[in-house]
């Protein structure tokens, strides 16, 4: 099987200026892939050149096959949609469907018919007569994927398409996105800086930071098994703590640089462990408290510190024999300051970084 | 009373204390603008009086007074009858040559310079912003220098005396300034446009003309105003760069009002300077509130 969109050695200069350098990348037939990074990282840049909206430096670009590294956008069987909308504010919704169609001198009936199916797609045909500017966010966006969708194309690019939206509305239209792409089975590259939007929509995220693609897998392993430290801090809401210690691997004992000590046996290694200096990453939401602490392979005492009652779930921060732990409780819970809490977590589902490469273990 | 004040339902005063009309501080502000305006307008009303008196009346001496018998003869004989050189067809003549100097000027120069806004500030080329740069510069050079050098160019080029040459001086000194105007017009329109559109297949032209001049209305109004007045009221270019038979109407005024031969017909100078007057004012009548949309949307970036 043919990738549907593959790019290879892939490098962007601005003068003196690298942006991207040596990125490669394959994405399936039918993928739904997330390029997910803070800003800055290279995400937008990359997804401007799969669209040929930035031309590269060096390396080569194919889509459905065909090597379209120097072709128009217009000519790469993309469609795409952007944080902003970016409709034409003085021609009416079936006009922002239709301009794309017109360019390529498409019969008029064969437009309408696409416009038609598009709109019942979206649900946007009450509003083909208005102007943008009549339009709220939602249905403006609403109405950018309809411009990607009647061009009738292999490849759909969007660039933070929910980011200028409120959280309920954003919320909505990603579960619509992700519905869209089960009814279509296109390939989809979808570019955010949300964590949430990348974890719910993605077959595969791919995480860059500096221009580099840092992981490329499904939502599940990166957030089980982040490659790094940096992966390991990105993604997780809480953010996971990260403690500085030292790892003996003798006899698998961890001991933070705070005090706090305990063996991580049970923990897979993805080498042959060493001993020395490491970072150790424990997710929030993986430390059970209170009577749930009781079956977990490690168990200590915590002090808290501070609490925040979210309604749900409570979030607490607090001291492990000196080592600063956040963790999730219950909402339901009664805990205050100053209160001491069992709490028990497993090693399986550490991370351990080298200290230096910040590399996993 | 404060009891009742604080019972539900009770009516108590609200927001800020409202102001009287006679407060110290709209007396000055309505005062500065009442004795600005006057200042203002007293010599444009001067102008009208005058022009609508017959000479007897004027030498009476009392400007300010108005006229005792309201007479257009004036106004008449400045369009039609008053004779610069061995012309005696009045204003209309330079009314005329001015019409067809503005038209292809104000055409040409407004299209030149919003397609090269647009060529600076969405197809930005190596070196684009040094060409923007010595455009501006051009700017700052004093017409005078340039007036010579203009006059060989045109003869040159076989232009020089005829309508086309003039049009040629106007938009070539129209360049700094609009395209100044365009380029920073289109560089506030969102990107995101311009990347949609490629996407949609419009290529150079095609977003030109479809996605940025509709979107651009008032930046087109406001280089269209700068450039008719600015063209209608020119002087030094008509009188350097065309023949008597092609004065425009500014130059026909000046050698109407400034001719030092017979009796000084005031009313007559004055209905003449009036009707030259008028295009400017008609256009800035009728496209004001456009005009401050484009300035203020050339000026606000982002």
């Amino acid at each position: 099987m043919t990738h549907s969109i593959e790019i290879k050695e892939l490098k962007l200069a601005f003068g003196a200026v690298t942006v991207l350098e040596d990125l490669n990348l394959q994405v399936g037939q039918g993928e739904f892939l997330v390029l997910l990074g803070s800003s800055g990282c290279g995400k937008s840049t990359l997804l401007n050149c799969i669209a040929g909206l930035l031309d590269i430096t060096d390396g080569e670009i194919h889509i459905q096959g065909h090597n379209v590294t120097w072709e128009e956008p217009s000519k790469r069987g993309i469609g795409m949609v952007f944080q902003s909308y970016a409709l034409y504010p003085q021609m009416t919704v079936e006009g922002n469907l239709a301009f794309g169609l017109k360019n390529a001198r498409m019969p008029r009936p064969e437009i309408a018919k696409r416009i038609k199916r598009a709109s019942e797609i979206l649900q946007i045909e009450p509003l083909l007569k208005r102007k943008p500017a009549a339009l709220s966010g939602g249905q403006r966006q609403r109405v950018a994927i309809g411009r990607a969708l009647v061009r009738d194309v292999d490849v759909f690019l969007f660039d933070e398409p929910l980011s200028n939206l409120d959280a309920k509305l954003r919320a909505d239209l990603r579960v619509e996105i992700k519905r869209l792409h089960q009814t279509l089975q296109n390939t989809m590259i979808y570019v955010t800086h949300d964590q949430v939007e990348a974890m719910t929509l993605a077959d595969r995220i791919a995480i860059m930071k500096g221009g580099q693609i840092m992981q490329l897998a499904p939502p599940a392993e990166i957030y089980n098994r982040p490659v790094n430290k940096y992966v390991a801090g990105f993604i997780g809401s809480p953010a996971m703590n990260v403690m500085e210690g030292q790892l003996d691997a003798g006899n698998s004992e961890f001991a933070s640089a705070r005090g706090l000590s305990f063996t991580v046996k049970g923990y897979e290694f993805d080498g042959a462990p060493t001993s020395g200096p490491v970072w150790l990453g424990l997710r929030p939401e993986h430390v059970q408290s209170g009577k749930w602490a009781a079956g977990q392979p490690i168990q200590r005492e915590a002090l808290v510190d501070m609490v925040e009652p979210m309604g749900s779930d409570t979030q607490v921060w607090a001291r492990v024999d000196g080592q600063e732990i956040r963790f999730r409780m219950d909402g339901q819970e009664k805990v205050d300051i100053g209160d001491r809490v069992p709490i028990g977590f497993d090693p399986a589902r550490l991370s351990l970084f080298d200290k230096s490469t910040e590399i996993r273990l | 009373m404060t009891a009742a004040a604080n019972l539900p339902g009770a009516v108590t005063p609200r927001g800020t204390k409202p102001k009287t009309v006679f407060a110290p501080r709209n007396i000055m502000l309505y005062g500065t603008l009442l004795i600005f305006s006057m200042y203002y307008l007293l010599p444009l009303y001067v102008m009208i009086v005058t022009s609508l008196k017959d000479m007897a009346e004027i030498r009476m001496g009392n400007v300010f007074s108005p006229p005792v018998e309201i007479t257009f003869a004036p106004w008449v004989k400045a369009w039609a009858e008053a004779c610069t050189g061995i012309n005696c067809d009045g204003l209309s003549r330079g009314f005329w040559n001015s019409v067809r100097i503005l038209i292809p000027s104000l055409i040409i120069s407004v299209s030149i310079a919003a397609l090269t806004g647009y060529v600076l500030a969405c197809w930005r080329f190596k070196g684009s912003e040094i060409f923007f740069g010595i455009l501006l510069l051009g700017a700052f050079i004093p017409y005078q220098v340039l007036l010579y050098p203009l006059v060989i160019i045109l003869r040159e080029l076989g232009l020089f005396g005829s309508l086309w040459g003039l049009v040629l001086v106007h938009t070539i000194f129209a360049m700094p300034i609009n395209v100044l105007l365009f380029r920073n017009y289109f560089v506030a329109l969102p990107e995101e446009l311009f990347k949609a559109a490629r996407v949609d297949g419009a290529g150079f032209w095609g977003i030109f003309f479809r996605i940025v001049i509709p979107m651009s209305l008032p930046i087109f109004v406001v280089s269209g105003i700068i450039q008719v007045t600015g063209i209608w009221n020119d002087f030094l270019f008509g009188v350097v760069y065309t023949r008597p038979e092609n004065y425009p109407m500014t130059v026909q005024l000046n050698n109407i009002v400034n001719s030092v031969q017979g009796v000084q017909e005031y009313n007559v100078n004055m209905a003449a300077t009036l009707l030259t007057g008028l295009v400017p004012l008609v256009v800035y009548f009728f496209s004001g509130r456009l005009f401050v949309r484009g300035i203020a949307a050339g000026a606000v970036k982002g």
